[in-house]
C-alpha cells in the first residue's frame, strides 16, 4: 500500500501539487487522471522518489521513502517497476539486456535462468524474436512493452506506468491494459497508472484519483465516474462529441 | 555564486561516483567497453598530431638556434625534452577534451533527457557509479598510455624531420634526446597526464549528467565539456609546473 499526505512540489513560482493526499491499495488498477500538464508525471516521480516533493509524505507501508537511508531506498527500489511515458529503454544495448538489466545488476541469477526469465517476461507482453535488436529497431508500442517487460522483471510490489497507451493504435492499448490488469492481479501488486486515455479508464479504474489545478478534484472508480456531478471531471470526461453521446445512450 | 553552486554539485557528484559502488563483474565489463571507446578509437588522432608536432619542433628549434656555435645534438635534447615535458601531455589532451570529452557529455547528456539515467535511478542503481565510474577509471588508465606513445612518436617525428630534411643527423639528434633525458621530467609528465585525464572525464560526465531538459541542451553540455575541460587543462599546467618545477 502506497499513501501520500499533503504532497506539494512547486518549480520556481509555479505551483505543480498543492497537496495531494491519496492512497493506493494492492491488487488494485489505482489510476492517476488529469488532462495534459496537471501535474500526473510530476506526482508520479514524486511517489518514486525522482522529485522530492517541497512538503509532505510518500508512505510505503507507513515508511516514509523520502527519509529513507540510501541502503533502505535501494531495497525498497528494487520492489518496485516504472514504465516511463517515453519508455526510457537503454538504447545501447538489446532488447535482452535491458529486460535482464536488472536482473544482471542484483541476483546472481546464472545466465541461463536470467534468459529463461527474460523470455517469460517478453512473452507476457506478447513478444517474440526482437530479443537481439536494439531499442532504436523497434516501434513505438513495442518499446512500451519492453518497457513494461523491463518493469516486471524483478516481480515488483510496485508497479508505476505513465502513459502505458499513449501513442498506440487501440488494440495494442488494449492489449496493454489488459497485460497491467493481469500482472495487478496476479502479483498482487500495487499498480498506479498515469492516463488520460478514458478507454482504460472506463474499463479498468478501480481506484481513480482526479488531478485539477494542483489539487485531488475526484476519487472513486469506474462506476461512480460515469455518474458524477463533478463539474471539473464531467468537462474532462465529457470532453468529445463520442463520449456525450455514449453517455445519453449507457450511462443515463 | 554560479561557479560555487557548479563546484558544490561537482564534487557532491564525484563522491557519488566512488562511494556506494556496485557489482565489481557489472564495473569490469563497463570499464572494458570505456578502456575502448576511449583509447583505441583515439590512437589514430593521437598518432597523427604527436608525429607531425615532433617534426614541426624540429623545424621550429632549428629555425630558432641559427648559431654556429650551438651543436646540432642541441635540437634532438630540446626537441625531446619539450615533446615529453609538454607537448605530449597538454595537446594531447587537449585534444582528447575536445574528442573524449563532448563523447562523453553527449551520452550522459542524452541519456539524461530520454530519461535513462532516471530509469536507472529508479531501479536502485546509483547511476553516477554505474555510468561515470567507469569512465573516470578508464580514462585514468588509459590516456596516460597514449602520452607515452604520443611521446615516443613525437620524438620519432622530430627525428624523422630532422633526417629527412637534413637539418640534423641521425646521430647528433639520438645523442642529442639520450643527454637531456631525466627520470624527473618524465615523472612529471606522467603526473601531468593522470591529472589532465581525470578533469577530462570527471568534468565531461559532470556537464552531460547535469544536462538540461532539450537535445538543444545536450549539445550546450557537450560545447561547456570541451571548453571547461581545456580551460582546466591549462589552469593545471601552469599550477602543477609552478609546484613541481
Ligand atoms: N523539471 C521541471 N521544471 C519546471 N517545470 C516542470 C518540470 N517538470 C514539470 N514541470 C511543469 O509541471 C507541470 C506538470 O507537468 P507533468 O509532466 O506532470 O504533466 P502531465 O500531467 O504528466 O502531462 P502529460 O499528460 O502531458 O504527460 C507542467 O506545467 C510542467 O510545465
Ligand atoms: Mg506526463
Amino acid at each position: 500500500m502506497i499513501e501520500l499526505r499533503g504532497i506539494k512540489k512547486n518549480f520556481g513560482d509555479k505551483q505543480v501539487l498543492r497537496g495531494i493526499d491519496a492512497v493506493f491499495l494492492p491488487g488494485k488498477m489505482n489510476m492517476i487522471i488529469g488532462s495534459s500538464g496537471s501535474g500526473k508525471t510530476v506526482l508520479m516521480k514524486c511517489i518514486v522518489g525522482l522529485l522530492t516533493p517541497d512538503e509532505g509524505e510518500v508512505l510505503y507501508n507507513g515508511k516514509d521513502f523520502t527519509k529513507l537511508k540510501y541502503t533502505e531506498k535501494r531495497k525498497l527500489r528494487q520492489e518496485l517497476g516504472m514504465l516511463f511515458q517515453y519508455s526510457a529503454l537503454f538504447d545501447s544495448i538489446s532488447v535482452e539486456d535491458n529486460v535482464a538489466f536488472p536482473l544482471r545488476l542484483f541476483t546472481d541469477t546464472p545466465e541461463e535462468k536470467i534468459l529463461e526469465r527474460v523470455n517469460f517476461c517478453l512473452a507476457k507482453v506478447n513478444l517474440e524474436k526482437v530479443n537481439k535488436l536494439l531499442p532504436d529497431e523497434i516501434s513505438g508500442g513495442m518499446k512500451k512493452r519492453v518497457g513494461i517487460a523491463r518493469a516486471i522483471s524483478l516481480n515488483p510490489k510496485y508497479l508505476f506506468c505513465d502513459e502505458p497507451n499513449s501513442g498506440l493504435d487501440p488494440i495494442t492499448s488494449t492489449v496493454i491494459d489488459k497485460l497491467i490488469k493481469e500482472i495487478t492481479v496476479d502479483f498482487g501488486t500495487t499498480t498506479i497508472i498515469n492516463t488520460h486515455d478514458l478507454n482504460s479508464v472506463l474499463e479498468h479504474g478501480e481506484n481513480i484519483i482526479f488531478l485539477h489545478k494542483g489539487l485531488k478534484e475526484w476519487q472513486g472508480n469506474a462506476a461512480e465516474i460515469r455518474d458524477t456531478n463533478n463539474e471539473s471531471l464531467n468537462e474532462f470526461i465529457y470532453a468529445s462529441e463520442m463520449m456525450r453521446e455514449a453517455r445519453g445512450r449507457n450511462f443515463k | 555564486m554560479r561557479i560555487i553552486y557548479n563546484l558544490g554539485a561537482y564534487v557532491l557528484l564525484l563522491r557519488n561516483t566512488f562511494t556506494k559502488p556496485e557489482k565489481a563483474r557489472i564495473y569490469w565489463k563497463r570499464f572494458i567497453f570505456e578502456a575502448n571507446a576511449i583509447g583505441v578509437e583515439s590512437l589514430g588522432i593521437v598518432a597523427i598530431i604527436s608525429l607531425f608536432t615532433g617534426g614541426v619542433t624540429t623545424i621550429n628549434t632549428a629555425y630558432q638556434i641559427v648559431s654556429a656555435l650551438v651543436k646540432p645534438s642541441i635540437i634532438g635534447a630540446i626537441v625531446s625534452d619539450t615533446n615529453i615535458l609538454e607537448f605530449s601531455p597538454t595537446i594531447t589532451c587537449l585534444v582528447l577534451a575536445g574528442k573524449v570529452g563532448s563523447n562523453i557529455a553527449t551520452e550522459l547528456g542524452s541519456m539524461r533527457v530520454s530519461e535513462q539515467i532516471d530509469a536507472l535511478e529508479v531501479m536502485g542503481v546509483n547511476s553516477a557509479g554505474y555510468l561515470i565510474f567507469p569512465k573516470i577509471i578508464a580514462a585514468v588508465v588509459v590516456i596516460p598510455m597514449l602520452i607515452l606513445i604520443s611521446m615516443g612518436l613525437s620524438i620519432y617525428g622530430g627525428w624523422f624531420m630532422g633526417k629527412a630534411t637534413g637539418i640534423v643527423t641521425s646521430n647528433d639528434f639520438i645523442t642529442g634526446a639520450r643527454s637531456t633525458f631525466r627520470t624527473y621530467t618524465f615523472i612529471f609528465a606522467m603526473i601531468k597526464s593522470y591529472s589532465f585525464s581525470f578533469i577530462i572525464a570527471s568534468v565531461s560526465s559532470y556537464q552531460g549528467y547535469h544536462a538540461g531538459g532539450s537535445s538543444l541542451e545536450v549539445g550546450r553540455a557537450s560545447t561547456r565539456a570541451v571548453v571547461y575541460s581545456c580551460v582546466l587543462i591549462l589552469f593545471a599546467d601552469v599550477i602543477l609546473a609552478k609546484l613541481l618545477l
